[in-house]
């Protein structure tokens, strides 16, 4: 009887070796095996970012095979720290970063920061823009500046995580306008499509959030486009900047990707030339211009130096505006 | 008909024999990792991603949608068999789905868990083909005061999760809610409750518990009991086979469980867990065997099933016709449309309707492949329980433990696993419910952020709670299920008189 017990388990515990061979295999021991962060909920700017970067790679021959994961929260400060607890030492394993991370981490206070990881390379970088949905009475961003004049505290902004570009861009917007800071009605969403569905919804007066992941709802005539932050125009795109309106705004939110702490030099080299593999590949431009992202390649040395002068200029502005208390 | 046209082209190209195939490699391959728990199907997807990167488009969607159902599939045979959810939305089906394969009834259950997740895809199917446009719109109306509403309903009627003492419930309930603030708060960004560990800012991971207090607790108290008087666990009682009893109560289930699941899957913060234990209330509150509830009703088993598949479905609404990944499972769809320059969006329905109705197609064969293949197995798969106890809660422990760390590799994850496990031990032993403390760490944060949301876009005027139209008929409905059970009371000694 028992016999006959035994071999009925046994396609039970086969399902479950082969499972266990498939898990550990995939999470496995192969050098290009990459697997990639996207500290933020599926759908928004990171996530795009590291599934871009994922296609590209194996693209372009860089890599053999890249996974992407989610860790989302709190502007990438739960990534992070997740990152750096559990892949320290591994150069198999990447994160998505950028400004947003950067900012929460100055206004979370968190105890784990970007000092912590070895910076690799900064990809990208794109610019934020102020959208309403089309049946909003708001029709230019003169509009908006009235309302924000008249009471900052009624005017409800929707984007993501605390500290973040998002929040910082509403926050620099009210103060520009001659508005008080402080009383920045603003709600955090931890992910792009978490936002997009509040601004779709009515829901906020306006949101505040990267080109890219509003534009397809611009496309598709539900959102309309108030202003994009950054200093220049976009070709092709009929949207004043802030500057042109008059508000003295400039922003752009960079996008990098991050190795753990604790590589030897030899790694960070070897990591450091696949990104570059990739970010000068055709398959990662025609990614580029798809996404209508702008190309932001920085490695080595300048991007240490761009990351430590951007991290003391968004510490004045979060003080500026009163999101990070003396 | 238009769209019906495209979705009989979408089945066709599915069921090229070179398809099916693929579809048959992917289910069998999700089965395999999906019944690790720990390892639900948005992981599984991920997981196996790069397999099907190299299939042209129709071949790579197909193998993704098997890989998927079957990944779900593994996780409620497991939910079923060895009282190990694979993911949080299983959960539910463990409740009754362990009792009745502990009576000797787990080919049943395993048979209204494969019909039920069948027959809720299929209604939730349909509901995606004609009703995602329209469906979208009230979709994204819904704000913060809404699903917090709507969070107040499912605390209410999950109390029929709370066992025979609401004070234990409660009480269970709320080392939930409390183990629910750990973590960063997501609207400022602070830590509570972390004691200045960064491996607690990530929060509690609800499958860790899940696992914990579900099967290592089971397997703690199972131990603990040798040698006493143990409950017989018979692995097959009677006919493998549904009977038509089983029949009668589980197509009212069926149906419930998918106009409940995919509704809410379509909501944007909507989720997986929320429709699985309201359906599993409401088919407790229905029955006409309330009694067998926590003795293994079949009502249990088939109504969270149905709502899980038909959820799964209902996330495909938005995704498909806005672009908004409302769930890592969404997400992983996403990924497996971008691998082929593909962005889900308002567009996609325009631009490449073949893809889009061929992975709808590819779900629905993926579904029936599984209940073809699954029904068979059943009968094997009951037999796993009469292996002798000691070695299968051994190999149960090995298995939790493997789940966790694939999912996670943390020693400190172990450590949290361990706990929860030590902890469901005591709460078995002195006769606590333990769903309540899973259903208190699911909803908790997203009720706070909701709450909190809510108040912030109204300037702090909790009027809102009741002036959004929605909201209010939805804290209606949880006030009615609150006093309901006490009117009832009155009239059922009426009834009883009429009896």
């Amino acid at each position: 009887m028992l016999t006959v017990m035994r071999a009925r388990a046994c396609p039970f515990l086969m399902a479950g070796l082969t499972a266990a061979a498939l898990a550990f295999g995939a999470a496995g021991a192969q050098a290009q095996d990459l697997k990639i962060m996207a500290p933020a909920a599926p759908g928004g700017g990171w996530d795009q970012t590291a599934r871009a970067m994922q296609q590209a790679l194996v693209q372009s021959g860089a890599a053999q095979s890249v996974q992407v994961f989610n860790v989302p929260g709190a502007g990438g400060t739960i990534g992070i720290a997740q990152f750096v607890n559990t892949s320290k030492g591994d150069p198999n394993v990447l994160m998505a970063s950028g400004y947003v991370m950067m900012g929460a981490i100055l206004t979370n206070k968190s105890p784990v920061g970007l000092d912590k990881v070895t910076p690799i390379a900064r990809l990208i970088q794109e610019t934020d823009a102020i959208a309403v949905p089309v049946n909003s009475p708001l029709k230019t961003v003169q509009d908006l500046a009235e309302l924000v004049r008249k009471d900052p505290a009624r005017v409800t902004w929707a984007g993501g995580s605390a500290g973040g570009p998002d929040h910082i861009a509403a926050a620099l917007f009210t103060q520009k306008v001659g508005s008080d800071p402080t009383k920045l009605n603003y709600i955090p969403f931890s992910g792009g499509g978490e936002a997009l569905a509040a601004i779709l919804g009515g829901k906020v007066t306006a949101g505040m959030s990267g080109l890219g992941e509003l534009e397809s709802q611009v496309k598709a005539g539900k959102l309309r486009l108030l202003a994009i932050t950054q200093a220049e125009r976009i070709p092709g795109l009929d949207v004043p900047t802030l500057k042109e309106a008059g508000i003295d705004v400039a922003l752009a939110n960079w996008r990098a990707i991050m190795a753990p702490p604790g590589l030897t030099p030899d790694q960070v080299k070897s990591v450091t030339a696949m990104i570059e593999k990739m970010a000068k590949s055709q398959a990662w431009a025609d990614i580029l211009k798809q996404k209508g992202w702008d190309d932001a390649f920085l490695a080595g040395e300048p991007f240490v130096a761009f990351l430590k002068d951007e991290n003391a200029s968004t510490a004045d502005i979060l003080k500026s505006v009163g999101l990070i208390k003396p | 008909m238009e769209t019906f046209d495209a979705l009989l082209q979408g089945l066709s190209v599915a069921a090229l024999p070179g398809n099916l195939i693929f579809a048959l490699i992917g289910v069998l391959l999700g089965t395999a990792v999906g019944v690790l728990p720990g390892i639900g199907p948005a992981l599984t997807v991920a997981l196996l991603l790069p397999v099907t990167y190299k299939l042209d488009p129709a071949g790579s969607l197909i193998m993704f949608a098997g890989i998927y159902y079957g990944g779900m599939y593994g996780g409620s045979t497991t939910a079923i068999l060895i009282n190990t959810p694979g993911e949080s939305a299983s959960m539910a089906t463990a409740l009754e789905g362990y009792r009745m394969a502990r009576a000797g009834r787990g080919a049943q259950a395993l048979a209204t868990a494969a019909i039920g997740s069948f027959v809720a895809g299929t209604i939730a199917t349909l509901g995606l083909t004609f009703l995602a446009p329209w469906l979208v719109e009230l979709a994204v109306q819904m704000g913060p005061e809404d699903y917090f509403a709507l969070m107040c309903v499912a605390f209410v009627t999950v109390s029929a999760t709370f066992g025979d003492s609401p004070v234990r419930g409660l009480t269970s309930l709320f080392v939930g809610l409390a183990i629910g603030l750990v973590g960063i708060d997501r609207l400022t960004g602070q830590p509570r409750l972390a004691f200045g560990m960064p491996e607690l800012l990530d929060g509690i991971d609800v499958t860790t518990l899940a696992v914990g207090l579900f099967a290592i607790g089971e397997a703690l108290y199972v131990a603990s009991m040798r040698g006493h008087a143990t409950e017989q666990v018979e692995s097959v009682r009677g006919s493998l086979w549904m009977s038509l009893d089983d029949w009668a109560r589980s197509w009212k289930a069926w149906i419930r469980g998918a106009f409940i699941g995919f509704p809410i899957g379509a909501l944007p913060a909507g989720g997986a867990e929320i429709p699985t234990f309201l359906s599993y209330s409401i088919e407790k509150k229905l029955s006409r065997h309330p009694e067998e509830f926590g003795h293994g009703a079949i009502e249990g088993v088939a109504g969270p099933e149905a709502a899980n598949n038909a959820s799964a479905a209902g996330t495909l609404v938005p995704l498909l016709t806005l672009g908004l990944p409302t769930s890592a499972t969404a997400a992983m769809m996403l990924a497996g449309f971008q691998q082929y320059g593909l962005n889900p969006g308002p567009l996609l329905f325009a631009e490449q309707p073949q893809l889009v109705w061929g992975l709808i197609a590819s779900l629905y064969i993926a579904n029936l492949m599984l209940l073809v293949l699954n029904l068979p197995l059943v009968g094997l798969w009951v037999r796993l329980l009469a292996i002798p106890q000691p070695w299968l809660y051994a190999g149960i422990l090995v298995f939790a433990t493997m789940g966790t760390i694939v999912a996670k590799a943390s020693v400190t994850e172990l450590a949290l696993l361990t706990a929860f496990g030590l902890m469901g031990y005591v709460m078995r032993r002195f006769d606590y419910p333990i769903a309540p403390v899973v259903v208190g760490l699911i909803l908790g944060p997203m009720a706070e952020t909701q709450l909190r949301r809510a108040m912030a876009i109204s300037l702090g005027d909790p009027m809102v709670l009741v002036t959004s139209p929605v909201s209010a008929s939805l804290l209606t409905i949880a006030a009615i299920a609150l006093l309901a059970p006490f009117a009832m009371s009155g009239l059922g000694r009426f009834k009883a008189a009429e009896d």
